[in-house]
């Protein structure tokens, strides 16, 4: 069990059977009164952020989360699929667990996987992927300058902005934390 | 003394005695107003243990003063003197926090900030734990950010020194400057009825002992003193919170030159 006085940023807790990060946290004290730990904490399923004041003598219990490196094999009915490449265990996410990653996830792509008390609850893609695009509109030659800029499809099916001398078939690098274009990929 | 909500750092001597880091001059100050002096101040560094976050250290400078023949009322404007110096230092420096320092300070009694800001009037005896909550989730984040504030008058049994009020004994004169939004000062008219301080710290080393807290010694000279104690106020103002937030700072860490952890 943690306390009050574990607490701090990273720390993951588990609160009504749900795993939480520790998004943000402050000691606070009146100078005459009892401590206060105050808490933004991150439901680890749903990315939902709420407030918490906790008291000195609050527990928590930890959460038990695993996390595991896992390659992406492929989608259907019931969800996202990967292996266990180790292992070859495999494990299903649902296209919510699964969340904004699925613009920049690809077959055979490798991510990881965190389990909460041994279920599969989200993943996280590398800061940086690779991915072909599939569609664009023919490039304008000599207009790198200033900044324009046009969609682009990614084999993904997602569609994001790049610069205008972006063409059909090349492979761009993108930073999935901000999932902007980062440059462009010499093959 | 025995504080319920300021734990110490203790030492162990070579002889085997236990010495504490102070946590609060006063308990050496008022001794010297009841030997006969007037206006005394000192600024020192005191030490609180389990106290860490971006507005705690476990060690930080204090100022303390007192005044003798002065109520609280008095040293609200002792802070609007100091504060107003200081800020005007700082932004000579070039310092410029989005501060409006122009006098006279608010004055909030605190029942009217509760009833207020978390819907209840604390009254003279209110629940220490829901006090402190509210204080510092519903009162403390509704008390302005760019002009200084002073809470006073609180509930009779968080009294702590502080003497009770003449025409109204459901509350003590204590008063806390708030700048920036932020506790800087805590001060008040002080108890001197030795009965009734001996009281109190009984009543504070049972909580201690409840709540599972070491004890500590029995402040035998400070009760002493406090019969001789003449009328006087006195309050405590944390200076690294005063440049910090005349400063802008973001965190206490900022303006201390070392820091650990």
């Amino acid at each position: 069990m943690y306390t009050a006085s574990d607490l701090r940023k990273g720390l993951k807790i588990v609160l009504d059977g749900q795993p939480y990060i520790v998004s943000d946290f402050e000691f606070s004290k009146p100078g005459k009164g009892q401590a206060l730990y105050r808490c933004k904490l991150k439901n680890m399923v749903t990315g939902y952020t709420m407030d918490r004041t906790y008291r000195s003598g609050d527990k928590f219990e930890p959460a038990n989360l695993d996390e595991l490196h896992m390659q992406f094999l492929y989608k259907d009915a019931e969800g996202f699929h990967f292996m266990d490449t180790v292992k070859f265990d495999q494990v299903a996410l649902s296209e919510e667990q699964v969340g904004d990653a699925k613009n920049f996830l690809k077959e055979n792509m490798e991510v990881d996987v965190l389990f909460f008390d041994g279920n599969p609850i989200s993943i996280s893609l590398p800061i940086f992927v690779e991915l072909l695009v599939t569609w664009a509109e023919p490039g304008i030659k000599g207009d790198t300058a200033t900044g324009a800029t046009k969609p682009v499809t990614l084999e993904t099916g997602h569609v994001i902005q790049v610069p205008l001398f972006i063409e059909q078939g090349e492979i761009l690098k993108i930073d999935t934390r901000t999932g902007q274009y980062v440059e462009r990929v010499k093959k | 003394m025995p504080e319920p909500s300021i734990e110490t750092f203790s030492l162990t001597l070579l002889d085997g005695s236990k010495r504490y880091l102070i946590p609060s001059p006063e308990l050496h100050m008022k001794p010297l107003i009841a030997y006969g002096f007037e206006k005394i101040f000192q600024i020192t560094h005191v030490f609180r243990r389990d106290e860490r976050g971006p507005r705690h250290l476990p060690e930080f400078s204090l100022l303390e003063w007192y005044r003798t023949g002065a109520t609280y009322r008095k040293l609200m404007e002792d802070c609007e003197d100091l504060v107003g110096r200081a800020a005007m230092a700082v932004k000579k420096e070039g310092f410029a926090a989005p501060l409006d320092i122009s006098r006279p300070f608010e004055r909030i009694p605190i029942r009217e900030a509760f009833m207020k800001s978390a819907g209840w009037d604390p009254g003279p005896d209110p629940d220490p734990e829901r006090f402190d909550f509210d204080l510092v989730t519903q009162v403390e984040p509704s008390l302005s950010r760019t002009r200084p504030v002073f809470l006073y008058d609180y509930p009779a049994a968080l009294a702590s020194l502080a003497r009770l009020k003449n025409d109204d004994p459901n509350v003590s004169e204590r008063a806390e400057l708030y700048l920036g939004g932020i506790e800087i000062a805590n001060g008040f008219t002080e108890l001197t009825d030795h009965d009734e301080q001996s009281r109190r710290f009984r009543e504070d080393s049972r909580l201690r002992k409840k709540l599972g807290l070491s004890e500590y010694p029995w402040p035998k000279d400070f009760l002493q003193a406090l019969m001789h104690m003449p009328p006087c106020a006195g309050m405590a103002l944390g200076i690294d919170r005063l440049v910090m937030v005349l400063t802008g700072a973001q965190a206490i860490d900022d303006v201390v030159s070392f820091v650990e952890g």
